[in-house]
């Protein structure tokens, strides 16, 4: 019981990163009609803009502490980052611990930022295109990006770490009277992914610019006819996009040290995410990344990678074919989608 | 027995009845025109006939064989050619090419692995694609790109690539949607010609009651669904079931 | 001649031509000229040219014909090198059976394939293809090389070792040869300055490429080719025309497939050594670059772009910030550096960076690739585009 239970929580972080990579994709497909084979890249920026802020808040100012002395006898040199000495030694180090939750604050205007440039700048060129161009282009989109990140930061990963006070391990299991212990940013991760997911689903639920927008999911062409100017909803639609693949990278930095190729990484599995969740569908989406993540997970232990080597690498796109086969339109696609 | 008996066709789309109890029966060498008022099922009706949908009750049969389930292509390969309301043509490629596409699907089915002949070997096929383009006035076009022509010129290359299959039955779905006068009039000439000529059996859904009452020497009329007149044209101008299913049509 | 028209034989004639004097037209520079790195007349970059010159005209038969636009044929390519590497490991290291059982498995993993993924078309067809080779890549890195069951070797690559069976061996070379003449024979003509390098696993690739130009050429002038052509058009009215278009598309997919195969072979002829990188989604998308930037759907154009990305990234990968400051030392320093720290993001390492710039440019601006741009251009200079009332094909397919 207890190893099923860590499975399926060391399933979530994973398939919550899926889950907010693919209601991305599936916002923008459903919008714009347009596969975003870079969307990977924002979720890799999205991590690189915690990397650059935990750096921006190390940026020292190095004083010249003439009381203190090294071995030799000279003045010693002392780094003081800006913000220890701007808002005191406390409050500073706190806030450098903190960077990558402060990381989201400066993540949202940047990816929103981001998003409104891409989709105004190149996308828009390619709706009217074939299928193919907006693919290809939005690939060389991808390895653009994915190399100028390279080519500031270097092809090594890069540690990120949490803040201290989430970076134990919390036991999960001590109000079921189980010992569990699991990471505690883990944790804080899928609560975060939770909170995203739900504020996009109420967002499109409650507010009536999110009412435009399923309906131009549900018939685009009928929405266009009522005179309502979809396009520009659409835009903020992708800005939207962009900034969840942008959070769940600046969040998952923690987990896993970022690197430039994460982009295409977790881009692929997304998309066998999205196939398998319904083409179209933000549930089938969501679903589909969690029961992936878990399943995943679940591949991964002892038992099975010794059964079937190496089954943990290729479980999600066995899945993916066979529902593919199976039942075509995805979990939760609507019918008639993907059936032809 | 006609060429093509539909019984007892039902198709629901979710709670609305697209098509009830329609029977219907094509005699070989008629031109057979299906009119109705918007929304009466004449589309959904075609595209049952075709491979498209498929009907959840009843039977479709040509020439005494069903076809109901069939793929498109295969009933195509059974001698049923159709015309679009929106000519459907190969617009990338030419006059030429579309024509002979058509061809070879005459003569060599659905499926012919031959990688390595060369088109220009073929020598019948060209005549036959010259042809038929001389049939429908189009040699001298026959190297233009499909997409630079004009509507009426498409809806022409269309109708030339099914003649060119030598259908037993040709079903036409408004052949003049959305054509100026002198083109309408054209196809109207096209189809007369068609049928003077090679005796095609036709089966035409069309609004424009102009081109319905020079062409068809039968004509059904649906109504939300079902036929509710069949008769020759002379006698459908003053049945007044037909003027109050109109009527009724254009009150909704 | 060889059942092409007169316009395809010229053509034909001078593709062979133009392959079989590589060695010389590929090295103008003398050797001891500072401008001899720009040389690409050498044995291995040469075989690059010509195999994944064979690589985009298979993939070009697929894409540039249907408009399937397929994310995953490096995943045939490392199929097929993994079969030659297997066939130099069993029986020797002559090249004939490694060639055919590569071309063959590739072809039947590409049935495979191509039956599950052509059951989708456009972009799902995309992305189906993107996930059944990024699972063949983790299939050949970890699924397929235990020590139960090794197939692929896994990171180290799968190569010939001294206890492999080899049982047709015999006395014969230690290195891929054909029939006793070894793949890295090398003969140098020296002409005065230059110096001129014929290699033996050059012209073997160099033979099989004109034969994969030349069936893709009878394939463009077939009725297959013309069906091929129409599913990219408009594949409602192929199949309103009683044409079954899955047969055909698989076919196709079948064909580029065991292109890539063939390709895939040869890389393990000229080198026999195979790894798992050689499926990733980056050389599938490497494939892609070279069949637009030729130009899809032409002749000439996957050929071109081949050699155009295969070159570049030769010449690219080569220059440091040692080679752009003896370029510019001419400038005042000032203007030296500045020309340089612009430039050096996109050369030596960076040449991934120039490749995902040139991908979208060409997408953007030239949609129709080399060929079609180069047809502009002397369209324009000769004036004819005006003058003349012949339409022209719109290069765009209408969905």
């Amino acid at each position: 019981m207890d190893a099923i239970l860590l499975q399926v929580l060391n399933g979530l972080d994973k398939g919550s990163a899926y889950a907010l990579i693919a209601l991305g994709l599936t916002l923008i497909f459903g919008t714009l009609g347009v596969v975003n084979f870079a969307h990977g890249a924002l979720f890799m920026i999205g991590a690189f803009v915690a990397v650059t802020l935990q750096r921006v808040l190390n940026l020292s100012v190095v004083t010249v502490d003439p009381e203190k002395k090294d071995f030799l006898g000279n003045p010693l040199q002392v780094q003081t980052p800006y913000v220890e000495s701007w808002f005191g030694e406390a409050a500073g180090q706190a806030i450098i611990n903190w960077s990558v939750p402060l990381a989201i604050l400066a993540a949202i205007p940047i990816m929103l930022m981001i998003g409104y440039v891409m989709e105004r700048g190149l996308i828009r060129h390619f709706y009217k295109r074939p299928h193919a161009d907006q693919i290809l282009v939005t690939f060389g989109l991808a390895i653009v990006l994915q190399e100028i990140v390279k080519a500031f930061f270097g092809a090594n990963p890069i540690q990120t770490p949490a803040p201290d006070a989430l970076a134990g391990v919390w036991n999960m299991g001590a109000w079921l009277g189980m010992s569990l212990p699991y990471p505690a940013w883990r944790i804080v991760y899928f609560i975060f992914a939770a909170i995203v997911i739900s504020g996009v689903f109420a967002f499109l639920q409650f507010t009536t610019f999110g009412m435009v927008v399923r309906a131009g999911m549900a018939d685009r062409e009928t929405v266009g006819i009522l005179g309502i100017n979809i396009d520009r909803r659409f835009t903020v639609m992708f800005g939207i996009a962009a900034a969840v693949a942008g959070l769940a990278g600046v969040m998952y930095a923690p987990i896993n040290p970022p690197n430039y190729h994460w982009g295409m990484d977790f881009l692929v599995l997304s998309f066998v995410v999205v196939v398998v969740g319904g083409m179209g569908s933000l549930p089938g989406a969501v679903l589909a990344g969690f029961v992936l993540g878990i399943l995943e997970s679940f591949a991964s232990t002892t038992w099975a990678t010794t059964t079937i080597p190496g089954i943990n690498q290729i479980i999600i796109y066995l899945v993916a074919i066979v529902i593919l086969l199976a039942r075509p339109r995805g979990l939760m696609g609507r019918k008639g989608v993907m059936e032809e | 027995m006609g060429i093509l008996e539909i019984k007892d066709i039902n198709k629901r789309f979710g709670g609305l009845q697209a098509l009830g109890d329609v029977n219907l029966s094509v005699e070989e060498g008629t031109v057979h025109a299906i009119i109705g008022p918007n929304g009466a099922g004449k589309s959904t009706l075609l595209n049952c006939l075709v491979g498209k949908l498929e009907p959840d009750t009843g039977s479709v049969t040509f020439e005494g064989k069903s076809i109901l389930g069939l793929k498109p292509h295969q009933i195509n390969q059974l001698g049923i050619s159709r015309v679009f309301q929106t000519p459907e043509i190969f617009s990338t490629l030419s006059v030429f090419e579309n024509v002979m596409i058509a061809c070879f699907a005459k003569r060599d089915g659905a499926f012919q692995l031959n990688p390595l002949t060369s088109i220009k070997g073929e020598k019948d096929i060209h005549e036959k694609v010259e042809q038929m383009l001389e049939d429908v006035n189009m040699a001298d076009k026959r190297d233009h790109v499909a997409a630079s022509m004009s509507r009426g010129d498409k809806r022409r290359l269309e109708m030339a690539m099914c003649l060119a299959q030598d259908p037993k039955l040709l079903l036409l779905d408004e052949p003049t949607a959305g054509m100026a006068r002198a083109d309408t009039n054209n196809t109207i000439e096209l189809l007369k010609e068609i049928e003077e000529k090679r005796g095609i059996t036709m089966v035409i859904i069309e609004h424009d009651m102009h081109v319905v009452f020079s062409l068809a020497n039968k004509i059904t009329v649906l109504a939300q669904g079902t036929p509710i007149v069949e008769d020759v044209p002379s006698k459908i101008k003053g049945n007044p079931k037909v003027q109050e299913a109109y009527l009724g049509g254009a009150h909704e | 001649m060889f059942g092409l028209d007169k316009r395809d034989t010229t053509l034909f004639l001078f593709v062979v031509a133009i392959t079989l004097l590589a060695p010389f037209l590929l090295n103008p520079f003398p050797t001891e000229s500072a401008l001899a790195q720009f040389n690409a007349g050498y044995p291995d970059l040469m075989q690059r040219f010509v195999i994944f010159g064979i690589f985009a005209i298979g993939f070009n038969i697929l894409f540039g014909l249907t408009g399937y636009l397929s994310f995953g044929h490096a995943a045939f390519l490392g199929v097929g090198s993994y079969a030659a590497v297997w066939m130099f490991k069993l029986l020797s290291f002559n090249i004939v059976p490694a060639i055919i059982l590569s071309v063959l498995v590739a072809g039947v993993f590409s049935l495979a394939i191509g039956y599950i993924c052509l059951r989708r078309s456009g972009i799902y067809f995309s992305i189906l293809t993107l996930a059944f080779a990024q699972m063949s890549f983790a299939m050949a890195y970890s699924v397929l090389s235990n020590p139960n069951f090794n197939l692929t070797n896994g990171e180290t690559g799968l190569q010939v070792y001294a206890d492999d069976p080899q049982i047709l061996k015999g006395d014969g070379p230690d290195f891929t040869h054909l029939f006793g003449l070894e793949m890295n024979t090398t003969k140098t003509l020296e002409l005065g300055a230059w110096a001129f390098q014929f290699n033996a696993g050059f012209y073997v690739c160099a033979f099989f490429m004109i034969i994969a130009f030349y069936i893709a050429m009878r394939i463009f002038r077939s009725p297959f080719g013309l069906m091929l052509r129409a599913i990219k058009t408009n594949q409602t009215r192929l199949n309103y025309t009683g044409l079954n278009s899955r047969p055909y598309t698989l076919a196709a997919f079948v064909i580029s497939g065991m292109y890539a195969g063939l390709a895939g072979g040869l890389l393990a002829v000229t080198d026999p050594l195979a790894g798992a990188e050689r499926m990733q989604w980056t050389a599938s998308g490497e494939v892609v670059l070279m069949t637009i930037l030729g130009g899809a759907g032409t002749l000439l154009g996957p050929i071109l772009g081949a050699a155009f990305i295969k070159y570049f990234e030769n010449i690219f990968s080569k220059i440091n910030d040692t080679v752009l400051h003896s370029w510019f030392s001419f400038m005042p320093e000032s203007i030296d550096n500045f020309l340089v720290a612009i430039l050096y993001p996109f050369v030596g390492k960076g040449w991934h960076l120039t490749l995902g710039l040139m991908f979208m440019l060409i997408v953007i601006f030239l949609p129709g690739g080399l060929v079609d741009g180069g047809q502009r251009l002397w369209n324009r200079i000769t004036g004819k585009n005006r003058t003349q009332a012949e339409p022209v094909a719109n290069p765009k397919p209408a969905e």
